[in-house]
């Protein structure tokens, strides 16, 4: 038996999160990914009116403010059958699509880069190099030698102080960091302008939804926001949508393609063997077929048999969770109870973790930004095909490459690139309704009679993400959500299969076990959101649960 | 001016900001923290030269990160000089670069070094229940880690709802007995409720205890005065529909792009204790009456069970 690890917290992740491996000859021989919090928001949801779900629900993340609260508006509209009108799909999109930019450049700068980025090795940098360096990878509007030596001159500062803040006590110098002084210090200086860039492309989000983080102008039937369908108002999301596209294409993807290019071995490590993606953006009232990033499902990485997923496939299974034991149920018929006690974590037989295993046709499945691209490249999607085929040969890699850590950190970059340019469009065609005179944001509706079901199927910076709602006399009943953390960061199941990041883990190096930088790379290549993760529905067995928890 | 002063316009300047931009910004928030204008040029100070950055430790406990998210989206001063150059960030599971034992280790470091010096920012309630089972980082619950954490700082600054008063982990039936920190440790906290708040009232708390070497004034449930002092109603540009009784009664109508009223939606501006409508969010882009949604009265405790269901007429 190799060395055990135990990482926790892990950190520069949304969430409480403990991952521990096994280490042998030294690589990761075994893993076990375990949550370590439980709220139950879908248990106070239990008896409350639905339209309020949308703004309980939201609250499962504040980093992909958005989605969840999209997700279950969509829930509640299925149940309800309600169709929104046509500039409501357009201003979801539109938020949707700012979500994506905003997620994950500060994904990539502020939770990621730092794994493959030393920032202390950018103190040695000779700034002109620098220069040069991003000259020729980019059209990037900062730069020259002047700008990274005030960078350089900031970063020494502040090493200087002795306060090294987030900084401090982390791995710099480790064998693992490959880049070279003026990449190092050309990351850095990025890391410091996407702190910037985010809190101006978030404004994308605060015009036709109120605020970030947590929006507020989504309710059933559309959206709130008719009185800033103006000129100004859309010229405005106009211009900060043309500035943070132009940060994407100009540092962005050319920081993403720069640094992967002295990591290309991990290109064959931190790969997972499943594909699932709902899609989402839909560009007509049509889904799935008008989604802008398509829904799809791929086994066994066989990319030319990539099918049509059915919601009804997925089950949830709970043998390795800290629930009270049960049959692995679809969302509808969830039946699951939190273990009444603090628990015990128990990796090597028994239950470890707070997330549930969530199982598409008993597999387990990848989500996120490299299933997306890897169902939108399987069916020869116009933007992401040529962008994939282009980056893999810049890079000199085989699009088998994309099976792999790398491949999930610059398919989160490729599909960021084409989303973005997709807005353009959206925000054209909001402009000629309005125009057109067209400035309808809502649609009334009526309580369904008796019992009602409705599903939100959506995928969203992390992933694929369902939320399902049973209604009856105008209240809750059930109300359950799988979410992209659960499927990616989520338990062994019923089967004792692992869940994705566990599998990815599995042939990761490590070359000093008490500082597994590389463990980190994999694991938040996934972008970990573990509070959206965990959470419980107890349906059927109301009763039985109130009397247990009191 | 002294040099590092000078230092900071430059750089300021560097980025784009001009130092009349920057005086501006320093006007604004000084207004907000409701000093005396005799005072802009020392708010102008704090972020210019600090001798040495104030050592902050940033607990998560039951949360969901909205809050640091929300301050990271502050613009005067962009997020970069509050970590680079104003306070000293020593423990922030979010940012920081350190995982596992590397951030165990420096998050004891700094509470050793710094003991009843640093301030203590909490996000997210605390579980009580089954010994706070609920809840856990490095295997210590959050009870625990509060337990240890929180006495030792200069002050805890509770931000959002949940640190505050428990938020929506807290609302019925509270499956993990989730407290605000004040409540489930016993202590006196400042809290800035919101979900999320808006980080300008953060900036401006943290300013007033710089500038001042004290905490603002609190109300009763120990919220800062100069951003909780008035409710929503009393500020919201809608309130003269209110008066003329011009009331909104279907989202998306005439009324609702006319801008009027939105009581008779279920908005709680009337009993919400907040300055949305002064600060605004992002960057003063907008907030959520003026997005045509009615007020859900985050920043009033328990508001997850006391102000809903939500679209339903006080």
């Amino acid at each position: 038996m190799g060395n055990r690890i135990t990482i926790d917290p892990i950190t520069r992740i949304e969430g409480h999160l403990r991952i521990e491996v096994e280490v042998s000859g030294g690589k990761v021989v075994n893993a076990w990914s375990s949550g370590q919090m439980f709220r139950g928001i879908e248990l106070i949801l239990q008896g409350r009116d639905p339209r309020d779900a949308p703004l309980f629900t939201q609250r499962s993340c504040g980093v992909c403010t958005q989605t969840h609260y999209l997700a279950s508006v969509r829930a509640v509209e299925d149940a309800v059958r309600v169709t929104i009108p046509d500039n409501a799909r357009i201003i979801r999109n539109l938020m949707s699509a700012a979500q994506f930019q905003h997620d994950h450049i500060v994904h990539f700068y502020h939770l990621h880069a730092l794994d493959w980025v030393d920032v202390v090795s950018a103190l040695k940098a000779d700034p002109k190099a620098t220069a040069s360096l991003s000259d020729s990878v980019s059209n990037a509007s900062m730069g020259g030698a002047a700008y990274f030596k005030s960078v350089q001159q900031r970063l020494k500062t502040f090493v200087d102080s002795g306060q090294l803040g987030p900084f401090a006590n982390a791995y710099w110098g480790h064998p693992a960091y490959k880049l070279p002084p003026e990449a190092n210090l050309m990351a850095a200086a990025h890391y410091v302008e996407a702190l910037r860039i985010q809190a101006r492309a978030a404004r994308l989000h605060a015009i036709f939804g109120a605020k970030n983080p947590h929006l507020q102008s989504f309710v059933v039937g559309g959206v709130t926001c008719v009185a800033d369908l103006t000129p100004d108002r859309i010229a405005e999301f106009l211009y900060i949508w043309k500035e943070t596209q132009s940060f994407i294409e100009n540092v962005y993807i050319p920081d993403v393609v720069a640094v992967a290019s002295f990591y290309k071995d991990w290109g064959a490590i931190g790969g997972t063997t499943n594909f699932l993606a709902w899609g989402d953006l839909p560009e007509t009232g049509k889904e799935p077929e008008s989604l802008f990033m398509p829904r799809g499902v791929i086994k066994k990485r066989d990319l030319a048999g990539v099918a049509m997923p059915q919601q009804e496939k997925v089950t949830e299974h709970v043998k390795r969770s800290w629930y009270v034991d049960g049959e692995p149920k679809h969302p509808y018929k969830g039946e699951t109870k939190p273990l009444q006690e603090n628990p015990t974590y128990k990796p090597d037989d028994g239950k470890y973790s707070w997330l549930k295993a969530p199982r598409y046709d008993n597999e387990p499945c990848e989500v996120g930004p490299l299933a997306r691209v890897l169902v939108a490249y399987a069916k020869g999607h116009a933007m992401i095909k040529p962008l994939v085929d282009q980056t893999c040969q810049k890079l000199g890699i085989p699009v088998t490459a994309l099976f792999s850590t790398l491949g999930r950190t610059a398919a989160r970059a490729l599909e960021t690139l084409a989303i973005g340019k997709a807005m353009e469009g959206w925000i054209m065609q909001l402009v000629e309704n309005v125009k057109g005179g067209n400035t309808k944001t809502y649609q009334s509706w009526d309580w369904p009679k008796g019992e009602a079901m409705g599903v939100g199927l959506n995928d969203v910076a992390r992933g694929s993400l369902g939320h399902w709602i049973s209604i009856e006399n105008k209240k809750i009943k059930n109300y359950q959500y799988v979410v992209p953390s659960t499927w990616n960061l989520g338990p062994r199941c019923g089967n004792n299969k692992m869940g994705p990041v566990e599998e990815a883990l599995i042939g990761t190096p490590v070359a000093d076990p008490k500082q597994p930088l590389e463990v980190l790379r994999t694991v938040h290549s996934f972008d970990p959101c573990i509070a959206c993760g965990v959470h419980v529905i107890d349906p059927d067995s109301n009763q039985v649960y109130k009397i247990k928890a009191l | 001016m002294d040099k590092e002063q000078r230092k900071f316009y430059e750089r300021l300047e560097g980025k784009g900001v001009s130092r009349r931009d920057f005086m501006r910004y320093c006007t604004f928030l000084t207004a907000t923290v409701g000093l005396s204008a005799a005072y802009v040029p020392k708010v102008a100070e704090v972020f210019a030269a600090p001798t040495q950055r104030p050592p902050v430790i940033w607990l998560h406990f039951a949360e969901c990160t909205g809050c640091s998210e929300a301050v990271l989206r502050s613009t005067y001063p962009y997020i970069d000089d509050l970590v680079l150059e104003v306070l000293s960030l020593e423990y922030h599971e979010t940012v920081m670069a350190a995982a596992g034992q590397q951030a165990e280790d420096q998050l004891h470091a700094a509470v050793k070094k710094y003991e009843g010096k640093y301030i203590c920012v909490v996000e997210g309630a605390i579980a009580t229940k089954f010994n706070g089972g609920y809840g856990k980082i490095a295997g210590r619950t959050f009870l625990e880690v509060g337990k240890e954490i929180c006495p030792k700082a200069a002050a805890v600054i509770c931000l959002g709802a949940c640190s505050s008063f428990g938020g929506i982990q807290a609302a019925k039936p509270n499956p993990g007995g989730y407290k605000g920190v004040g409540e489930a440790l016993g202590i006196k906290t400042v809290n800035i409720p919101g979900c999320p708040p808006n980080p300008v009232n953060f900036v401006g708390t943290v300013v007033n205890y710089l500038l001042l070497g004290k905490l603002p004034v609190l109300d009763n449930l120990g919220r800062p005065l100069f951003a909780y002092g008035k409710t929503i109603h009393d500020q919201c540009p809608r309130r003269s529909h209110f008066e003329n009784e011009e009331f909104v009664t279907e989202f998306g109508s005439p009324e609702a792009a006319m801008g009027y009223c939105l009581y008779k939606m279920g908005c709680r501006g009337p009993e919400t204790f907040n300055n949305c409508p002064i600060a605004k969010f992002n960057d003063g882009t907008s907030f959520p009456i003026e997005a045509g949604h009615p007020c859900i009265g985050c920043s009033e405790p328990d508001f997850w069970d006391k102000m809903t269901p939500f679209f339903k007429e006080m």
